[in-house]
């Protein structure tokens, strides 16, 4: 068994085993630990097919930011896991038959496979030749694919739009400092001076 | 080659564009008492590129290396939704700003998910079919849950929310099978990599996928289970939103993919739509029986009359597509008319959806209750209104693609349901007297679409105002 189909037999199996103990653990931080292990073996998995650039992008942006993400979510988040836990075992039984339909499903689409006598041409002929595959996205990406990429900016705008509509709220009995109202004020406006002789009151 | 491809995409150009600018100018300036103003200027905008694109010719042009296609279906489409959205704009200010709902996101939202399904129509890829579809979806969920004050409207949003990431996912997997099949994401590239004759089981099971996925969008049972809720809690100008412009997108997005990435593979796909066809008429049908919010009747009659336009599509053939294209413009153009009247249903200033709040209307408002009677009659599909005609359409073509037990069953389905269409009629003429009825509050302009609906519904009869033309020859560009 040479090297790399050792490293593709490890990393797929950490990766479903990950994957697996995200869906079951007890303790909703262990799973998002889990999903982390899931995460870093998948990039493993994608450096095995030469796609660096994806396999950087899975360890910086998911694990790096969107797990952690995960893990202050699920720490703040007051949520009753065992309860919903509870809930999930009621539909088990349905939940197992449904996967397994869904296994024997693809065993027997995988089992077959087959693929068009063009596939592979039509496949290779996308990529640019000879650059590392950062450049080749690139080239890609910014040219070819120009159209999905400002498709992608416009979904970000919406999400955008939706977080601030659904949380945003003007509370109208909380002092807010205003600074140019700070910095505009006339000490003349604003205070009085009283010359008050001795001995008198105002 | 940018020049001429930027040139087909203008439409979505511009209007993505009005939706950023509107969005800087409102943020900028006056912020929600801007509004009323914006809703109507998008409504307007909207008009305006729905003529545009109307008389744009009746050239093809492929754009992007095939991801993008402009032909006379997707303008078809695309003419369809931005009127159908523009009606729903100018109809829900009213409603939002009474009730303190309006804020200038909300037209904006509407503009990009209007984007977003002119981007669905015009899919000649499944990578723009996806990005289409997310950005139609994400902003569908948002407005869903924009009174966010209300428990039900924020379940509305979230179970919306998490079934379409659930669809989403579907889709996308059975997309990825499919690209493992075809080494291609173009249409044009799978279909000529799928070959005549039955399909491998690799793809046959992408496509299934698909179809879930798609069946997802326009509420097609098995994949219904959101519909009541969603349309339920979300306010009532969102649901006549809902009930229109995006089930448009969806169906015409439908027919694409299946009639231009496996228009050779028909025997594939016509058993799965007609049995999906199948069960969301009679599901549609009977589900609906029992419902007393007015509401979610309309959620289950939707589920029934997408059944009744997949029928059209199950026939596979290019009269199918026509069929299905008029059905589904006769369906907008009455729901457009249903939903002002449920927009103006209200007691004591409140908003009622209860069908027990309609005894006994033709007394206190005879005009809309003879507008209402006549649109029910045409949902229901009774002849002459031109309901009938959308329903005789797609019988027609699921008869002569040989489909004669397709046909049968949704004659069936249509006599069940009738029953609550005319339970509503009912309600109006012959209900019980009741001391609090409906306010009769003077709403000019959601009656003047209410009546402008139902007029059309009984003059349409004449000639279908010509959209018969207007189908054929889009349903020819898709279909050869």
């Amino acid at each position: 068994m040479s090297v790399a189909t050792f490293a593709f037999y490890l990393f797929a199996l950490c990766t479903i085993t990950g994957g697996l103990f995200t869906v079951v653990s007890r303790n909703p931080v262990h799973s998002v630990l889990w999903l982390i292990l899931a995460f870093l073996s998948s990039a493993g998995l994608f450096v095995l097919l030469g796609a660096e650039f994806v396999a950087m992008l899975l360890v910086i942006v998911y694990v790096g930011a969107v797990a952690v993400l995960f893990l202050f979510v699920v720490m703040m988040l007051d949520v009753d896991f065992a309860e919903l836990k509870a809930e999930m075992s009621r539909y088990l039984p349905l939940a197992l038959l449904i996967g397994l339909v869904l296994l024997m499903q693809l065993t027997m689409a995988f089992g077959v496979w087959t693929e068009a006598d063009t596939a592979m041409a039509a496949r290779t002929a996308v990529a640019p030749e000879g650059v590392e595959n950062t450049v080749a996205l690139g080239l890609l990406i910014y040219d070819q694919y120009i159209l999905l990429f400002q498709l992608a900016g416009l979904i970000l705008l919406v999400a955008m739009i939706g977080a601030i509509v659904l949380t945003l709220r003007h509370r109208k009995d909380v002092k807010r400092q205003n600074v140019l109202a700070q910095m505009w004020r006339d000490p003349a406006k604003a205070m009085e001076l009283k010359d008050v002789k001795p001995g008198q009151g105002l | 080659m940018i020049q001429a491809d930027l040139n087909i995409i203008l439409p979505e150009i511009i209007l993505s564009v009005y939706a950023m600018l509107a969005l800087i100018g409102a943020v900028y300036t006056s912020q929600d008492k801007a509004a009323a103003m914006l809703t109507y200027l998008t409504a307007i905008v909207f008009a305006l590129v729905a003529f545009w694109i109307a008389g744009a010719g009746q050239a093809t042009n492929i754009a992007f290396n095939g991801m993008f296609i402009d032909d006379g279906f997707s303008r078809f489409a695309k003419v369809t939704i931005l009127l159908s959205a523009a009606a729903v704009l100018v109809m829900s200010q009213d409603y939002m700003s009474r009730r303190g709902l309006l804020k200038f996101e909300y037209p904006i939202l509407i503009a990009l998910a209007v984007v977003g399904m002119m981007v669905m129509v015009s899919a000649g890829d499944l990578m723009s079919l996806y990005m289409g579809l997310e950005l139609q979806s994400l902003a569908l969920y948002v407005v869903a849950s924009f009174r966010r004050d209300s428990v039900k409207s924020t379940e509305a949003g979230m179970k919306y929310f998490v079934l379409g990431a659930l669809s989403s996912g579907l889709l996308l997997y059975g997309a990825s099978l499919i690209y493992g099949f075809a080494g291609t994401t173009t249409f044009s590239g799978i279909i000529d990599a799928a070959g005549h004759g039955p399909a491998p089981i690799g793809l046959l099971i992408g496509l299934v996928l698909v179809i879930s996925g798609l069946a997802f969008k326009i509420s097609a049972v098995p994949f219904h289970m959101w519909t009541p809720d969603v349309y339920e809690g979300s306010p009532t100008p969102v649901t006549a939103f809902f009930a229109t412009a995006p089930k448009v997108a969806a169906l015409a997005l439908f027919a694409r993919v299946m009639h231009d990435a496996f228009g050779h593979n028909v025997g594939d796909w016509q058993q799965v739509i007609a049995l999906l066809s199948v069960l969301s008429m009679f599901l549609g049908a009977i589900a609906a029986i029992g419902q007393t919010n007015i509401k979610r009747l309309m959620a289950y009659s939707s589920i029934a009359h997408m059944g009744f336009a997949m029928m059209g599509l199950a026939a596979g053939t290019a009269y199918g597509v026509q069929s299905m294209l008029v059905y589904v413009a006769i369906y907008v153009t009455m729901n457009i008319g249903t939903f002002a009247f449920i927009m103006s249903m209200e007691k004591d200033g409140q908003p009622v959806t209860d069908i027990s709040a309609l005894n006994m209307l033709s007394k206190t408002e005879p005009t809309k209750a003879i507008a209402m009677l006549v649109l029910l009659f045409s949902l229901a599909g009774v002849p002459p209104m031109v309901g009938f005609f959308g329903k005789l359409y797609v019988l027609r073509a699921a008869f002569d693609a040989g489909l004669v037990w397709l046909a049968i069953l949704g004659v069936i389905a249509s006599v069940i349901g009738a029953y609550y269409y005319l339970r509503l009629v009912y309600f109006m003429y012959f209900g019980e007297d009741q001391d609090d009825a409906l306010d009769r509050r003077s709403a000019p302009l959601l009656t003047s679409v209410l009546v402008a609906s139902a007029i059309i519904m009984v003059v349409g009869v004449v000639n279908l105002f010509g959209i018969e033309g207007a189908a054929q020859m889009a349903a020819a560009t898709l279909v050869n």
